[in-house]
């Protein structure tokens, strides 16, 4: 199954993100991916949603009822800007402390912080490039991670 | 504009007034107290329920007899649990209820607080849409939101929940403006490409079916469903929600298809090659197992509601909007066509002669839910408001009583909510007090909420109710008869306690009873003639009898079963 990414313009009011999530978790689908934050326009929010379902259009539909949603686009990924946020703090030594910031940088992220045995990391990128590089971290011991949720834009909107 | 300093509460009358309610349900309580102050003074009248789910079940009951909106008021904690079931009832079948609850005071809000429970998170899966309200300036514009969409697009609950505080806050009453729902805009009208569409398919069918359900209700489009039929021939199915929409007895009318349709009605849709379904949704107890239903049928799908659509069954022809205007479109876009439909019929016709509903009523024997039934709409016509419990003698009064006008029978037809009859039939006779409001109900059902003909009584509310006394959950029973091979786990009732009669009795009502063939017709004669109080029949009946036409959940529409005969071939 391919991953589908709804893009769901909504109205800033409380509660609207536990109607969005419980909308979709009642009807028993999954999210890989959610995130939520204001938009250029006053009083409206916009949320990522990446799911992977065959049950796309009822599930738009759904949304759709809800009072408080004015918009669902999916988005082609063809024709998609993606981009996710990671944290990552990782265990560093005298003997591992250059190769992992050499492998940080060579990945792109940042290094916000590093401590006498620990290094935070800061990466932006797509999915995949941020699976990888917390695959590079584990052998070093991550201490622990924190992922911003994948937001999304269509290239020709 | 026009500035006056009033309460929270005062604004929420007032704003009740404004939209034209007159009748509320409810129980009043520690948070909800400060409305119950200006509410006493109001012209809108308030009926005391004596449990916030039979105040519920009435506001539905008001809002399903007269198509209006249904206002049922709470207080905060239990009484907004209470009212989880009509809410969650309403959502299923889509009635227009406001709901107004107290919530404890702002400050108090989250810190398990005397009465506290989070009304809004509760109730959200059971609402169309629900909301809290942070400043008493917001409640004459909110009432009129919740108006708005609870009874526009396909109706359903609101819940407003106010905070004590908000309730005691002084704010201007100010007149609500334009509303502002950018979110929420309802498709009335039908992609006129989609009604030729449809146009064209029907002009190409030999079987079509209208299968139609409470949206032509809802959309009060029982005329524009009668045009369309009776000018082109085309066979009607009424579902459950349905019943009245189309007139029974009609030549056209083929009535109830699904679990415990006429054998007919269900046939008719699995021979059928065209489906035109509006306001209808495709439900499991009309559809049995999808892969088997009207397999060799294209559907023409319309409903208000877009999510309805291609839910359970994809359709050919969708068709987004209101039932009204839809089958206008139908009937315009068809002009002068004329279908080829008699062989169809005449097929339906010696299918209806061949399987017609039976019942055997013995001349000494126990008495049967179809006979009762049948004697009793001799004597009442076709006026009367009938409102059912769940159970089977819900499809019994489904099956047998002869619905000619919409809005005349009332039932939990999605949530299936026992309790229900009494409280609903009080309220359509509180909105219909010269109409004869007839609850019939089953055993089981009428103990749920049985404490409301208190309420019947004390408010001068005459229902007339007749309990179908089987000693026994008798659709459990039936279903442990046939699956559960006869093993009556906690399905029995017993048939002498409560003694209904001197129930009614001690609750203000009148009491009858009936027990066998030759006393039916006076003792509804007598019930009849009482008109200053409500009435109790306890109507025995047999315990054994069994519903049938029957489809197994999950089954096959081709497989119907159609008597304890057939049972033995399961
Ligand atoms: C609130 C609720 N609880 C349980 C059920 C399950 N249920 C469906 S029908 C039924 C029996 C109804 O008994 P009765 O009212 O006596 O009607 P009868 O079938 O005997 O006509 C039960 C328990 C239900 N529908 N609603
Ligand atoms: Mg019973």
């Amino acid at each position: 199954m391919s991953e589908r990414i709804l893009s769901v313009l909504v109205e800033d009011k409380p509660g609207v993100l536990a109607r969005v999530s419980s909308t979709i978790s009642r009807r028993g689908f999954n999210i890989n991916s959610l995130s939520v934050g204001p938009t250029h326009i006053e009083g409206r929010s916009k949320m990522t949603i990446v799911t992977e379902l065959d049950a796309v259009e009822q599930v738009k539909k759904q949304l759709n009822k809800l009072v408080n949603v004015i918009k669902i686009v999916e988005l082609d990924p063809e024709m998609t800007i993606e981009t996710e946020v990671l944290l990552l703090k990782v265990s560093i030594n005298k003997d591992s402390q250059t190769s992992v910031i050499e492998k940080a940088s060579l990945s792109g992220a940042n290094s916000v912080d590093v401590g006498q045995d620990y290094a935070v990391f800061e990466l932006t990128g797509s999915s995949k490039e941020l699976n990888k590089f917390e695959d590079l971290m584990k052998p070093f011991g991550i201490i622990e991670m924190v992922r911003g949720g994948r937001i999304a834009i269509q290239t020709n909107l | 504009m026009n500035k006056e300093q009033l309460t929270g509460a005062e604004l929420v009358i007032r704003g009740l007034e404004y939209l034209n309610v007159s009748t509320v349900f409810g129980v009043p309580g520690g948070a909800i107290l400060p409305a119950y102050d200006p509410l006493y003074d109001s012209p809108i009248r308030h009926i005391l329920a004596r449990h916030e789910q039979g105040a519920g079940h009435m506001a539905e009951g008001y809002a399903q007899s007269t198509g209006e909106l249904g206002v049922v008021i709470a207080t905060s904690g239990p009484g907004a649990t209470n009212l989880i079931t009509p809410l969650a009832n309403a959502l299923m079948d889509s009635t227009p209820l406001l709901a107004i609850t107290g919530q404890v005071a702002s400050e108090a809000i989250g810190n398990d607080a005397f009465q506290e429970a989070y009304t809004v998170g509760l109730s959200m899966a059971a609402t169309k849409h629900n909301y809290l309200i942070t400043d008493a300036s917001e409640i004459p514009q909110v009432l009129k939101e919740a108006k708005y969409i609870a009874t526009s697009g396909r109706p359903g609950p609101v819940l407003i929940d106010i905070p004590k505080d908000i309730l005691n806050q002084k704010s201007d009453w100010v007149e609500p403006g334009p509303l502002d729902l950018p979110g929420y805009k309802p498709t009335l009208e039908p992609n006129p490409k989609m009604i030729q569409q449809a146009a064209n398919l029907i002009k190409n069918s030999n079987k079509p079916i209208l299968y139609v359900g409470g949206g032509i209700i809802h959309s009060k489009a029982n005329q524009e469903l009668f045009d369309l039929a009776t000018k082109f021939n085309i066979p009607v199915v009424t579902t459950l929600m349905g019943r009245g929409a189309f007139p029974d007895g009609h030549d056209l009318c083929l009535e109830m298809p699904g679990m415990h349709g006429n054998y007919t009605a269900t046939t008719s849709i699995q021979k059928s090659d065209l489906l035109i379904a509006i306001g209808v949704r495709f439900d499991d107890r009309v559809t049995a197992n999808p892969s088997f239903f009207a397999q060799n049928a294209k559907v023409i799908h319309a409903d208000i509601d877009p999510a309805e659509i291609g839910k359970v069954r994809e359709a050919q022809v969708p068709i987004v909007g209101d039932a009204k205007s839809v089958m206008l479109g139908l009937i315009n876009a068809l002009g002068d066509t004329k279908l080829n439909t008699e062989n169809w019929i005449n097929e339906l016709n010696s299918m209806k002669n061949e399987f017609p509903l039976s019942y055997n009523q013995n001349e000494n024997g126990p008495l049967k839910v179809p006979f009762v039934l049948e004697e009793l709409q001799n004597l009442t016509g076709e006026e009367a408001i009938v409102v059912s419990g769940v159970g089977q003698h819900q499809m019994w009064i489904s099956q047998h009583w002869n619905f000619t006008k919409p809005n005349t029978w009332l039932n939990s037809g999605g949530l299936g909510t026992m309790g229900y009859s009494l409280p609903a039939a009080i309220g359509a006779k509180t909105a219909y007090p010269e109409k004869l409001v007839l609850a019939l109900d089953g055993d089981g059902c009428f103990q749920m909420t049985c404490q409301e003909l208190i309420t019947a009584s004390t408010e001068n509310i005459p229902v007339k109710i007749v309990v179908f006394n089987n000693g026994n959950h008798g659709m459990v029973r039936q279903w442990q008869k046939i699956f559960y091979n006869s093993k009556f786990s906690a399905s029995e009732l017993g048939h002498v306690v409560p003694d209904y009669v001197k129930l009614a009795e001690s609750m203000g009502a009148v009491g009858l009873r009936m027990t066998k063939k030759s006393e039916v017709k006076n003792v509804f004669l007598e019930m009849l003639k009482i008109n200053d109080k409500p009435v109790l029949i306890d109507c025995v009946v047999d315990p054994e009898d069994m519903v049938f036409p029957m489809v197994p959940a999950g089954g096959s529409n081709d497989q119907i079963i159609l008597n304890e005969e057939d049972l033995k071939n399961l």
